[in-house]
């Protein structure tokens, strides 16, 4: 009952989320040029946007669509003169439409907020706590006759709207200059600033995560690790990745998610980067040889003592999401010993292209040429690592298909980092899934539930450590196995069972 | 090329074909009517459940078969002509039809037809909505029939039974259990551990009646059953009925001789004398050979004639089958090998309560045998080791609520360490995961109290331990 309650109230509080997009009135004024347009193209946009200063629009999208156009006719021009600096990017388009704005979410940011977000944070938490009543245990019943956990249609939907929601923030963010005005409220407290569309999306994110973080833990309280683990990703999210650049971006210190590293943080090396880091004086040398040391030393230690686990499924902010927003989608992944194949080829190839481009854009750095061995372009190395990887992979495929290929979409095929961890885990580590002498049932509740894909029970029925440089070590399939087959162990490298036994432990035939 | 038939693509089945298949080169053939492909039966209840999807089941992917050339055959046999060395298979949709679909030729035959329901000839147990949980086509018909019931009743407290609870109360059904005994599975395990369960079952708002034994299923007008009657005289309103009251070897298909349908004056068998010989199951000796040359049976359909000490003659879990695969496969192979199972092991999960046993823990303590038993005072977790009076040497152990590691307890138990040294270092056994809490202490303080003793642990777990 207050379960259904919980879940009205949500679709409820998203569905105004959605609504709010269409809400406002709009009026460009030559004020709100003179903020937005460099001197030098002031005079251009006067010019090319003159239809619609002082008119009222009282549809955004007709508005956000106009004032588009117009800007695109702007940059065609700067393209032909190729004055790069005079051209205009989505985040100024945003900020145009926001300082358009006028009507009742623009005066009522703080309810809108709070209807929003509150509600949609009130109705998923009335939704999820009830859960806590029932006994401690696994608890899978009925995922399979779910529509959204099963690629039925309402799993297609929220694939959908993920989807779309990335392709929007990336590459169109006018377009949701509204949601970032309701979490104005939030950025005014933390940084004394109106929010930007990234602001907006880390809010969202780390708001993902604390609540579906709460529904995983009371899913899996039966487990201490899974408890203390997920408690891990949320601190690091909240605090680290989200607040903290915040805080030192208020500083004026150079802002940085400090337990982002090379090469998942792709552009870590990227010119503007060093150079503000390099100007920010000792401050900004730390955050160069902690982030250079993070992946140096800090990764090849940990995962030595513990698994690349130590970040993939406790530190990091993708991991994080997929652990809690994506615990519902993690059945979804591919066990086949094809996607297995398809994964590494990926994975492997994704970290060559961040390797390669990112000396491509150091050489370029160093040097002041834009040609690596002399024909290889570094800046569309940069720009391509950028749409190809960075937006599209990451976000819009890695996010968009959690409810399709399951939550690891990103961290399995994609991610750079994780192939490197992975590398490392493989061969100088350890940590591996232990399998309990002869105790497997084969009934494949670890393989169906990891979100790695790993066909772990072909490794447990036949009493072969699980070695995998995939393993995110998230402790699921020790978790939901009902034997007592599985379970995460560190002990010394060279004891990691690597070829099965013949036979498994409890035969004592002759051979 | 010598063809070895396997009917049966179970655990027992599909291992000794892979393992017959890693040692020589010989043509396979393994028979099934009831999958195409091998699946695990212990999760047909996660099925049920919406954990996973049927194919999750299957342990290898489709391919594997073709690659690792095990010609896979979907039929029923009919009967087996074991002078000719054939098989025949029944047509589809058969019903005892004098017809027969087909014929295999086979040079050496395993056995591993699985096991089959019990039906103790109850009134009733015919109708529809009455059925075991053993097969695939169960499953089938528990989907069919459940989604329309509110209330199953579930005959006979067993592992099964309690699967079946669990199943049915995971889609809101109302479920009474009846049990014979005065405590739940109080023939197997000890009372303090049957208590602990019991408690447990109703914890989960089971509704479980002990000393209750069904007398009669009554039907509606349609055949389908509305009721039941207990010996007690109580009548239970029901629209389903689960009989898990144990499972016997799967051998109707041996029972019948059949010689005239395959054109044959002599039947194809004969019990006893010129046939196959059954007990039980299918007998066979400590090589798993039947009284028939080339003849084989292994699994659940198995009766062995000179059990190990300490072993029964029918052993239908999911581990004996395994190993009897392993072992005949070598047979196969042409190393003729005794089936040894070692130190007993078995596991189960009761609703949220997972169990392990190792070595021997009879319900009733032996008279050479002394028991230690700890239960953590939530009532959800204990520990029991026997062991002998004479040498202390531990000789079983029953786990409830905590992980315990099978090489060390196989270790632990066929060396015969003594009682003290095992609760000494009782982390070394304990395979719960990283940060669960331990109580190797508490456990090991009991038995001090207990016996005057002051034993010190020797040895720690924990993520940091491992470490460094």
């Amino acid at each position: 009952m207050l379960q259904k309650l919980g879940l009205i109230i949500f679709i409820a509080a998203f569905g105004l989320f959605i609504g709010t997009l269409g809400m406002n009135n709009y009026t460009l004024t030559d004020e709100i040029l003179k903020e937005n347009f460099k001197e030098e193209a002031l005079f251009d946009a006067k010019i090319e946007l003159a239809s619609m200063v002082d008119q009222s629009y009282s549809n955004s999208y007709t508005f956000t669509n106009e004032l588009s156009e117009g800007i695109k006719q702007l940059n065609k021009v700067y393209n032909a003169q190729q004055a790069w600096d005079k051209k205009i990017y989505e985040d100024t388009i945003l900020s145009i439409v926001k300082a358009s704005s006028n009507g009742y979410l623009t005066d009522n940011k703080g309810i809108m907020f709070l209807l929003t977000f509150g509600l949609a944070i009130f109705g998923a938490l009335l939704f999820i706590l009830p859960e806590a009543k029932i006994p401690a245990g696994i608890k899978n019943n009925g995922i399979y006759y779910n529509p959204a956990m099963t690629r039925k249609w309402l799993g297609i939907c929220i694939g959908t709207f993920l989807i779309s929601f990335y392709i929007i923030l990336y590459f169109k963010p006018q377009y949701i200059a509204n949601w970032t005005m309701l979490v104005d409220p939030v950025s005014k407290l933390i940084n004394g600033g109106e929010a930007s569309r990234w602001f907006m999306y880390g809010f969202l994110y780390t708001i993902s995560i604390l609540v579906m973080g709460i529904r995983y833990i009371i899913k899996y309280r039966h487990s201490k690790y899974q408890i203390i683990r997920t408690l891990s990703i949320m601190f690091f999210q909240t605090c680290i990745a989200f607040i903290l650049p915040e805080i030192m971006s208020n500083l004026n210190m150079p802002s940085a998610d400090l337990k982002n590293m090379w090469p998942l943080d792709y552009s870590f090396f990227f010119n503007y980067r060093l150079d503000k880091l390099l100007a920010s004086g000792a401050f900004g040398i730390f955050l160069l040889v902690w982030g250079i040391a993070l992946f140096v030393v800090g990764v090849p230690v940990m995962v030595y003592f513990f698994g690349k686990r130590w970040y993939c499924s406790w530190v990091c902010g993708c991991g994080g999401l997929a652990e809690t927003l994506g615990d519902p989608f993690r059945q979804l992944s591919d066990k086949s010993l094809k996607a297995w194949k398809l994964e590494r080829y990926l994975i492997h190839t994704v970290l060559a292209f961040a390797i390669i481009m990112t000396i491509g854009v150091l050489y370029t750095y160093f040097t002041g040429s834009y040609n690596l061995l002399g024909f290889i372009p570094t800046e569309s190395l940069k720009s391509s690592y950028g749409f190809l990887i960075g937006s599209i992979f990451s976000g819009v495929v890695g996010t968009g298909f959690y409810p399709l290929m399951g939550n690891r979409v990103w961290c399995r095929f994609g991610c750079p980092l994780a192939a490197y961890l992975g590398i490392l885990q493989r061969f100088k580590s350890k940590f591996r899934i232990t399998t309990n002498g002869g105790q497997c049932i084969s009934c494949g509740n670890c393989s169906t539930h990891c979100e790695m894909g790993i066909d772990v029970r072909a490794y447990a029925q036949k009493g072969q450590d699980i070695v995998r440089s995939s393993c995110v070590g998230c402790g699921v399939c020790s978790a939901v196995c009902p034997r007592g087959v599985l379970n995460l162990e560190n002990a010394e490298t060279g004891s990691r069972i690597m070829i099965a036994p013949d036979v498994l432990l409890g035969n004592l035939m002759e051979k | 090329m010598q063809h070895v038939v396997i009917i049966g693509n179970g655990i027992s089945g599909i291992t000794a074909a892979r393992h017959i298949r890693k040692q020589s080169d010989c043509k396979i053939t393994v028979i099934s009517g009831e999958t195409d492909h091998f699946f695990s039966r212990t999760a047909l209840m996660y099925v049920y459940m919406g954990h996973m999807k049927f194919e999750h089941t299957k342990p290898y992917e489709d391919w594997f078969w073709e690659k690792n050339r095990i010609e896979l055959k979907r039929a029923w046999v009919k009967t087996v002509d074991f002078e000719e060395k054939k098989l025949y298979f029944r047509l589809p949709n058969d019903n005892k039809e004098a017809k027969i679909g087909g014929s295999i030729s086979y040079d050496k035959l395993i056995l591993a037809l699985g096991s089959t329901p019990n039906k103790f000839g109850w009134k009733g147990q015919n109708l529809k909505g009455v059925q075991g949980l053993y097969s695939y086509q169960d499953l089938e018909s528990l989907q069919e029939i459940t989604p329309s019931i509110k209330k199953a009743v579930i005959v006979g407290g067993g592992l099964i039974g309690v699967e079946l609870a669990e199943m049915l109360h995971s889609r809101g059904i109302e479920v009474t259990f009846l049990v014979r005994e005065n405590s739940f599975w109080n023939t197997v395990i000890p009372p303090e551990e049957s208590a602990l369960i019991s408690r447990h079952i109703k914890e989960n708002h089971i509704n479980i009646k002990f000393s209750s034994e069904l007398d009669e299923i009554i039907g509606d007008e349609n055949g389908q059953v509305k009721a039941i009657k207990t010996k007690n005289g109580d009548k239970i309103e029901c629209q389903f009925v689960g009989l898990t009251v144990g499972v016997s070897p799967n051998i109707s298909l041996l029972k019948v001789p059949q010689g005239n349908m395959i054109g044959r004056e002599k039947p194809a068998f004969l019990l006893g004398v010129g046939g196959i010989k059954l007990n039980l199951g299918i007998l066979v000796n400590e090589y798993l050979e039947t009284n028939i040359p080339d003849v084989y049976a292994i699994g659940d359909c198995v009766e062995h004639e000179n059990p190990q000490k300490s072993r029964k003659k029918l052993e239908q879990i999911w581990y004996t089958g395994r190993i009897m695969g392993e072992t005949i496969a070598q047979t196969i192979a042409g190393k003729r090998t005794k089936y040894q199972p070692g130190i007993f092991f078995n596991s189960a999960k009761f609703f949220d309560i997972e169990y392990q046993t190792y070595g021997q823990v009879p319900a009733e303590l032996p008279e050479d045998t002394k028991t230690f038993y700890w239960e953590h005072s939530t009532g959800r977790i204990s520990v029991r080791i026997n062991y002998t009076t004479e040498s202390q040497a531990v000789t079983g152990m029953n786990t409830f609520g905590i992980r315990m590691r099978h090489k060390v307890w196989d270790e632990w138990i066929l060396s015969g360490k003594s009682i003290e040294y095992v609760l000494e270092n009782l982390s070394k056994a304990n395979f719960d995961p990283e940060f669960f809490k331990q109580h190797e202490a508490e456990i090991l303080k009991k038995y001090n109290t207990e016996t005057g003793s002051s034993l010190t642990l020797k040895s720690k777990k924990g993520i940091f331990s491992k470490i460094f």
